[in-house]
């Protein structure tokens, strides 16, 4: 069993967990803070992809995150716009939007159905070249994924703690007392939705560098991955301030990375990643239900212990 | 302080489901005013409270309040300057936001400044919160960090007053705020109630279906009928009015036998 955990495959979780974690925490803005199923996420984060993608062929390496996460709000606006001002429901606001982001992802790659990015600079690759300590080569893509994502976490935190921030919680949070406080939901649901695409955008920016190409395709089920990451995070941690909530978020990224890098270890073949996904997120979201329902059981088969003592049990 | 002319409200127009709920009502609020406001489940109260607060737009008449025409001014415009109560305590604060969010969300109404939106809650503040929440003498401010959704009911609908009226409305909704609570607490959050209300000289709307309430607090009573205020009193005349009068007027303007369950007769 030993050779399930080695060194490259945590390595690599860690990697590809913190660059999705960033999807994860834009779905912990729309699913859980405000209550909204953004179902854009996959389109987006292959606009994010592409933008990114082809900024830093054109050249511009560190452009093309600022471009991307530019390329992210518009996509949110236009979704936010959709359900607050079109009266459009936000679920369908979303596959709306996701379904057009096709169109527009395949012609921000110039018509084409993916690049590369062989031979370009690239942030890893300019990052790679500070240093030539031996331990640098192999980690320099953690040490960086990592800072980006603490920063975002940090920022993200601090946000939520801002009025504007507490605006948009309590729009999430209850409908009642938004309307009846001074806070316009139009505006906190559209800063909120902003706000989350541009990181999903970001996301696949970095994912685009990262393994320099971009494929129309890679966003298929990013929805779903998020939303595994967000719930794993969630159960581990818990309730909490904002920042540990956050903190908790991109360590259920990391982990389910993990989990899927060792589900491949054990000789799962490559086609089969899609169901091990949904499995994954099935039960992770199934998980918390379960444990609520085993304890319930557990207290029902012995009513003589726990009902019995407070002698009205039955009445 | 607040003028209703005429205004009308039909909910479903051209249907079979046409409701009429606001029939020309008119109501001339005097600054400083505490109306009550009893009348059966469907007369239009809690409709003229969304009327007022801009939850919908009225079809005919002007709402003006404190001078200014607020007929089509948006719902959270208007309510930078309105408190609102709801009967459920649920409905008035955020459950998974700590009692001082929930207090710096209300307290938003009291800054207009664009660059407030990036500024986190203050020390000072959070001072100002703690002796509010003191004055409610539930021991609600040493548990300032803790999420409303723990709070039971009663709580929860004393902080939403405290909220509502941290910064001075120029007109405070109460739809029956205290219907949900047990008859302690309510008796205890009506005290409040009277408390902020009389030392800020808030003009009030309080709707109730406690007939004593609706005479011994405040110092007007109107009754609502089908979509109108079929009966409004004050002064000398109010205060010779008895339980067993009004309940007389009830019938007569409902033309109908008082069976509401919900109207009690609380001394």
């Amino acid at each position: 069993m030993g050779s399930i955990f080695t060194l490259s495959i945590l390595q690599s979780a860690l990697e590809l967990g913190c660059i999705y974690s960033l999807v994860a925490l834009a779905l912990f803005l729309s699913f859980s803070i405000l209550n909204i199923a953004d179902l854009s996420t996959d389109g987006c984060f292959t606009l994010g992809c592409s933008v990114g993608a082809v900024v830093t062929i054109a050249g511009h390496p560190f452009l093309a995150f600022p471009a991307a996460m530019a390329a992210g709000v518009c996509s949110g606006f236009v979704t936010a716009f959709l359900q607050t001002r079109m009266g459009v429901p936000s679920i369908l606001a979303g596959i709306i939007v996701n379904t057009g982001l096709y169109t527009v992802n395949i012609a921000v790659m110039g018509f084409s159905s993916n690049v590369n990015l062989f031979g370009c600079d690239t942030m890893f690759s300019l990052a790679k070249d500070l240093s030539d300590a031996a331990w640098y080569g192999s980690w320099h893509k953690i040490v960086i994924v990592a800072a980006i994502v603490l920063i975002i976490g940090v920022i993200i935190s601090w946000f939520l703690n801002t009025r504007l921030g507490l605006s948009i919680r309590a729009t999430g949070d209850n409908e009642y007392m938004v309307r009846a406080s001074s806070i316009d939901p139009i505006f906190t649901v559209t800063v909120g939705l902003c706000v989350a695409n541009s990181l999903t955008a970001l996301s696949g920016a970095i994912l685009a560098q990262y393994q320099k190409s971009c494929d129309i395709n890679l966003g298929t089920g990013m929805v779903t991955i998020a939303l595994a990451s967000l719930i794993i995070g969630e159960t581990l941690i818990g309730k909490g301030g904002m920042f540990k909530r956050v903190l908790g978020v991109i360590l259920g990224s990391c982990l389910y990375r993990f989990i899927v890098a060792v589900a491949l270890r054990m000789s799962v073949p490559a086609e089969c990643l899609k169901l091990v996904s949904a499995m994954i997120v099935a039960f992770a979201i199934a998980f918390p239900y379960l444990k609520g329902k085993a304890s319930f059981y557990k207290m029902r088969r012995m009513p003589a212990k726990t009902g019995g003592e407070d002698g009205d049990d039955g009445c | 302080m607040l003028t209703l002319k005429k205004i009308s409200k039909t909910f479903n127009p051209g249907t079979v489901n046409e409701k009429k709920a606001l029939d020309a009502v008119s109501l001339d609020l005097a600054d400083g005013d505490f109306a009550t406001i009893v009348g059966s489940n469907g007369a239009g109260k809690s409709t003229l409270f969304n009327a007022i607060t801009g939850a919908f737009y009225v079809d005919e008449g002007q709402i003006i309040l404190a001078g200014e025409d607020i007929t089509y001014v948006k719902e959270h415009v208007r309510s930078k300057v309105i408190g609102h109560l709801f009967q459920d305590p649920l409905k008035g604060t955020a459950p998974h936001m700590t009692i001082e969010e929930n207090m710096a969300l209300a307290y938003l109404r009291a800054s207009t400044a664009p660059h407030a939106y990036f500024s986190r809650i203050s020390g000072r503040e959070k001072a100002l919160f703690r002796e509010q929440l003191a004055l409610l003498d539930m021991g609600l401010e040493d548990r300032m960090k803790q999420p409303v959704g723990l709070l039971s009911g009663g709580q929860r609908q004393a902080l939403t007053l405290l909220m509502a009226t941290m910064v001075t409305p120029k007109i405070l909704l109460l739809d029956e705020h205290t219907a949900a609570l047990d008859p302690a607490t309510a008796q205890k959050v009506l005290e409040l109630t009277r408390r902020i209300v009389a030392k800020r000289r808030i003009t009030c709307l309080m709707v109730t279906h406690n007939m004593h309430q609706a005479l011994e607090l405040g110092n007007r009573t109107l009754m609502m009928n089908g979509g109108n205020i079929v009966f409004d009193v004050q002064g000398e005349e109010r205060s010779r009015l008895t339980i067993d009068d009004l309940l007389s007027k009830f019938h007569d303007s409902a033309g109908v036998r008082l069976d509401n369950d919900r109207i009690l007769l609380s001394r």
